[in-house]
């Protein structure tokens, strides 16, 4: 007799990773929090210098991004054998290559070949 | 009267009887003898009534052994294309002197290189690299398919498609003149405002898509379906060296989705990327499209590598000498590639920091490639050497690749590519480690996996000639080149001013040319006498070489299934292993086999895509918004398809292997 | 390793086993394939944060950030899509519990909110190309448009998703397969409002700072 094994019968996804309430509402919590606070910096003017406002801002938006990536996203180090986390990590190295390549060589071809041009550096 | 006006419009967009190129009689005498050629072939496969057959066994397979004879097939006719376009510029090249202009006014000129550079690295080189990948890689690991069937064979028509689109191009309206990466301004709406960098742009983003499913698909198939017992530091080197070009793959082709559709809406919206007014930023493109084209040339070739790997070993009768240190070496390669891109453009003008940055990682880059170098000398050495016809291409390769790497790091001395850049220096480096890295990987692939494929091996005096005449053409076609370079000559012209002395290197190139052009024919030669004598050169055993690794255990050609029982691995080489042991495969006991289904989705999906990207170049909207809907109706009715697979009968498997028992025991 | 031949001893303690006799089901690749094209999805918007990044400032003596931004309508539009995760998150909690209806109820809300979104995001480019403000104006609009627009999009295409899924819960219910769909669609929704931290962040509060 052949085999049962479809897929399609079978009750739960095998790697389905596992969610609770407790770590949707936690993940949501910190969310509104860390998002609440760089609004309230930038529109309450809370710091005089701009480039303290952009550091906080940005530090607070990749934290934000690590509470979605372990609340929302359930990424941890074993999910699909550990490669979910090294795909990220991959990622996270191309997409860092990519902006600060892209704007340090971009801001050296502006100052060098269109001087009028030139603008503020992004950080 | 402005109504019937609007509604021309609307339906034909600035397509006009206009677009059929008559004014050029090259181009009229190219399109008799394709529309003859293909007339004649359309009406003997209609009167061989092969249509069904094509359609039911090869168009909608799932299958990663069809899918990849496909990507072959279309990788070697679209290579006709891209050297007849090379021929033409070598023949222009060696007559254009002083008073004579040759044969090609510059406007059609630039079409060809373009053509050539566009054709050769995305619709030779990429199909072929993913033919190859595609058809052995689940035979390497002891699996069944590849992770997502259905989106391989979408993968396969997307690619088509662009190839479609780009041949369209010759025979209605024209092809982009900007050179094969359409650089801005040239490439924007002002300087470029025909259908030419459209059809570039679309063809492009189309095959892309295919591209990318491809490479997420072969990732998955090699983290996920290896047998059991295959853990990574047991996968053969080919493997390897996919999983790290499938890597790239992923990594790299949304860069180019995301700077051509930056493009795509400057032209179609007016917006402001790379204009030179309004803030726009022309080297932004630049900046981007290399962070894309750096990472691309290593995708075409660790594949080559991974070959001459399988191919050196076995033809030394040896294991691969440093296993450990080739994967590394594919590794730091790997990442590596991602922090060179800015040596293609060290003279736009950057600076000292940023071009010495990237000129000693540059440098850096070549020392793992010099690594496997040795590691494949080090494997012939005290082998039991056998010169069949790949290994051929592996001595080519290494003397070749070799000169080219290292014009290459002489390149990466941004004070020398000063004077070097754009010259046909560049061009002779790039063609160098192209042909004799990637196309002499390709073929010793073709040659050493075709008896796999096919179930006979190809011909090895007709493989000998084709390779002696490629390999002499090029030194020919190109060693002037890089004299020309040094002597000054910029690349991508068409007419020179009279100088014997120039003129002369560009005639021994184009005798170059020439002898490739009988490499070629030979090549051909060698596939219809292989055929011819099949019954000579076939192979009973599935095992021609004495090969080393899975796909070596499976018959030539392999089943629908691949293995009838999936194989358990304990070491590397994992087939040297079990012939060591004098396995004996098993001959009952077969089991009913699950397989996905055929599907004709694929083929819709990316006809519909060719109509749409056709639609969007000529600016016909109405055609372009009715063929969107019609792919969105098509994918989504797609979802709703659940009954994607089947079981092949335990019976049928049974039928399969006592025939494979019965030709096993008739080589006796 | 020794290259000759192995001969097998009779009673070889390590009688190798070179096939699997039992069933093979390779494990499934669709959760880690779907994390891979998001990867790949990562890269395109790092492109188009990278063009907004060097672009971002070239006003061409157009319109700023600051002049343009409305950081209120941001921080309600941020809000709603920050609410559809976690009713998309709540569609799968009840998923767990085998609840189709349920799951169907969370995800129409979630739908909703990110329709929601799009209908305020829609206004706010509505507002811009009144001002003369439009993707062409100049290079800062242009990558801004480009980078919020390409978001809107992928919000839209995951709406699209959202209601065909709902519509395939119905005929077939908690099947595996549907399942696989969900657990995709959600990492598709979470990723997008991952970006979007990256836009309001990047683009909209550090926009208006000087």
């Amino acid at each position: 007799m052949s085999d049962h094994h479809d897929a399609a019968h079978d009750d739960v996804l095998p790697d389905a990773p596992h969610s609770t309430f407790k770590g949707y509402m936690t993940g949501f919590v910190l969310a509104v929090v860390l998002t609440v606070i760089p609004f309230w910096v930038v529109m309450a003017d809370v710091f005089e210098s701009t480039g303290i406002t952009a550091l906080v801002i940005l530090s607070l938006a990749a934290v934000q991004i690590v509470v979605h990536m372990i609340y929302f996203l359930h990424m941890n180090f074993r999910s699909q054998g550990g490669w979910n986390m090294l795909a990220l990590m991959f990622t996270a190295v191309i997409v860092f290559i990519t902006l600060a390549g892209s704007l340090w060589v971009m801001y050296h071809l502006n100052v060098n070949m269109m001087p009028g041009m030139m603008q503020d550096p992004w950080g | 009267m402005f109504e019937q006006l609007d509604l021309t419009q609307l339906i034909f967009g600035r397509l006009s009887w206009d677009a059929i190129p008559l004014h050029d009689p090259v181009i009229v005498a190219t399109f008799v003898v394709v529309a003859l050629g293909g007339a004649a072939l359309l009406g003997a496969m209609t009167y061989y009534r092969v249509w069904g057959y094509l359609w039911k066994e090869w168009f909608t397979s799932i299958d990663h052994k069809k899918i990849g004879i496909m990507y072959m097939v279309l990788g070697l006719v679209m290579l006709l294309r891209g050297f007849a376009d090379a021929i033409m510029m070598r023949i222009q090249q060696a007559w254009a002197f002083g008073d004579a202009t040759g044969y090609l006014p510059p406007d059609h000129y630039d079409q060809i290189f373009t053509a050539h550079g566009v054709i050769m690295i995305f619709f030779v080189a990429m199909p072929l690299i993913t033919g190859i990948m595609n058809y052995i890689i689940p035979l390497q690991i002891g699996a069944r398919d590849v992770a997502f069937p259905f989106l391989n064979n979408f993968s396969f028509w997307m690619t088509a498609s662009g190839a479609a689109l780009v041949m369209a191009s010759l025979f209605i309206g024209e092809f982009a003149k900007t050179g094969w990466l359409a650089y801005p301004p040239l490439s924007g709406i002002l300087e470029s405002p025909g259908v030419g960098v459209d059809y570039y742009l679309w063809a492009l983003q189309i095959a892309g898509v295919g591209t990318l499913l491809s490479g997420i698909n072969l990732l998955v198939t090699i983290v996920k379906m290896r047998a059991p017992g295959m853990n990574l530091m047991k996968m053969p080197v080919f493997t390897w060296t996919s999983l790290c070009t499938n890597v790239l793959i992923v990594a790299a082709f949304p860069v180019l989705t995301a700077v051509l559709g930056m493009l795509l809406l400057d032209r179609y919206l007016g917006t402001a990327f790379f204009t030179n007014d309004l803030g726009g930023n022309v080297m932004m493109y630049i900046n981007l499209i290399w962070i894309w084209g750096h990472p691309e040339v290593y995708i075409l070739i660790l594949p080559a590598f991974g070959i001459f790997s399988e191919v050196v070993s076995t033809y030394s009768g040896k294991r691969l000498f440093g296993y450990a240190s080739m994967v590394y070496a594919t590794v730091v390669i790997t990442v590596l590639s991602y922090m060179v891109w800015l040596h293609h453009f060290f003279t736009m003008g950057s600076g000292a920091s940023v071009n010495s940055f990237f000129g000693i990682t540059t440098m850096i880059i070549s020392i793992p490639t010099g690594a496997k170098i040795f590691n494949w000398l080090f494997t012939m050495y005290r082998g039991r050497i056998r010169f069949e016809v790949p290994m051929l291409w592996t001595i080519g390769f290494i003397i070749t690749f070799v000169i080219g790497g290292m014009t290459g790091v002489l390149l990466a001395v941004p004070p020398a590519d000063f004077v070097l850049h754009n010259s046909l220096f560049l061009v002779a480096h790039f063609h160098n480690v192209i042909i004799g890295g990637v196309l002499f990987g390709l073929f010793a692939g073709i040659t050493y996996w075709y008896p796999k494929a096919f179930g006979y091996k190809l011909d090895p005096f007709w493989g000998k000639m084709s390779f002696w005449f490629w390999t002499i053409g090029f030194y020919f076609a190109f060693m002037p080149l890089y004299v020309l370079g040094l002597m000054g000559v910029t690349r991508r012209m068409s007419q020179f001013e009279e100088d014997a002395a120039m003129q002369f290197w560009f005639q021994v190139a184009a005798f170059g040319a020439f002898l490739i052009a009988l490499g070629i024919l030979f090549f051909i030669v060698q596939l219809v006498v292989s055929y011819r004598r099949r019954d000579q050169l076939r192979d009973t055993t599935g095992d021609p070489w004495d090969g080393r690794t899975l796909e070596w255990a499976t018959s030539s050609p392999p089943p629908q299934y691949n293995f009838a029982f999936t194989p358990r691995v304990h070491d590397l080489d994992a087939w040297w292993q079990m012939k060591q042991h004098q396995y004996r495969r098993p001959e009952q006991g077969f089991k009913a086999i699950h397989m996905p289904r055929n599907t004709a989705a694929g083929v819709v999906l990316a006809g519909i895509s060719t109509v749409l990207g056709f639609a969007l170049i000529w600016h016909m909207w109405l055609l372009a918004g009715l063929s969107f809907i019609a792919l969105l109706a098509a994918a989504i009715g797609h979802t709703f398809n659940y009954d994607r697979d089947y079981h092949i009968p335990a019976e049928e498997v049974e039928r399969v292997e006592a025939e494979r028992t019965r030709m096993l025991a008739s080589h006796v | 390793m020794s290259e000759t031949t192995y001969t097998p001893e009779s009673g070889d303690m390590e009688a190798l086993e070179f096939h699997v006799t039992e069933d093979h089901h390779p494990e499934t690749g669709t959760l880690l394939g779907f994390w891979l094209y998001l990867m790949s999805d990562c890269l395109i918007f790092a492109c188009l944060f990278a063009t907004y990044g060097v672009l971002g400032r070239s006003y061409a003596g157009g319109p700023t950030g600051a002049e343009l931004f409305d950081l209120p309508l941001v921080a309600i539009n941020t809000s709603f899509l920050l609410l559809s995760s976690i009713t998309y998150g709540f569609a799968m909690l009840e998923t767990q519990r085998k609840r189709v209806g349920a799951t169907i109820g969370w995800l129409a809300v979630t739908g909703l909110l990110g329709a929601a979104f799009l209908g305020l995001e829609l206004y706010e480019f509505a507002h811009l190309l009144n001002e003369g403000a439009g993707p062409q104006r100049s290079a800062f609009l242009t990558s801004f448009f480009a980078l919020v627009g390409t978001h809107g999009l992928h919000v839209l295409f995951g709406i699209v998703w959202l209601v065909v899924l709902v519509v395939q819960l119905r005929k077939h219910g908690l099947i595996v397969e549907n399942q696989r769909r969900l657990f995709c669609l959600s990492m598709f929704w979470h990723f997008l409002d991952v970006v979007w931290i990256g836009v309001f962040t990047f683009v909209y509060l550090m926009g208006v700072l000087p």
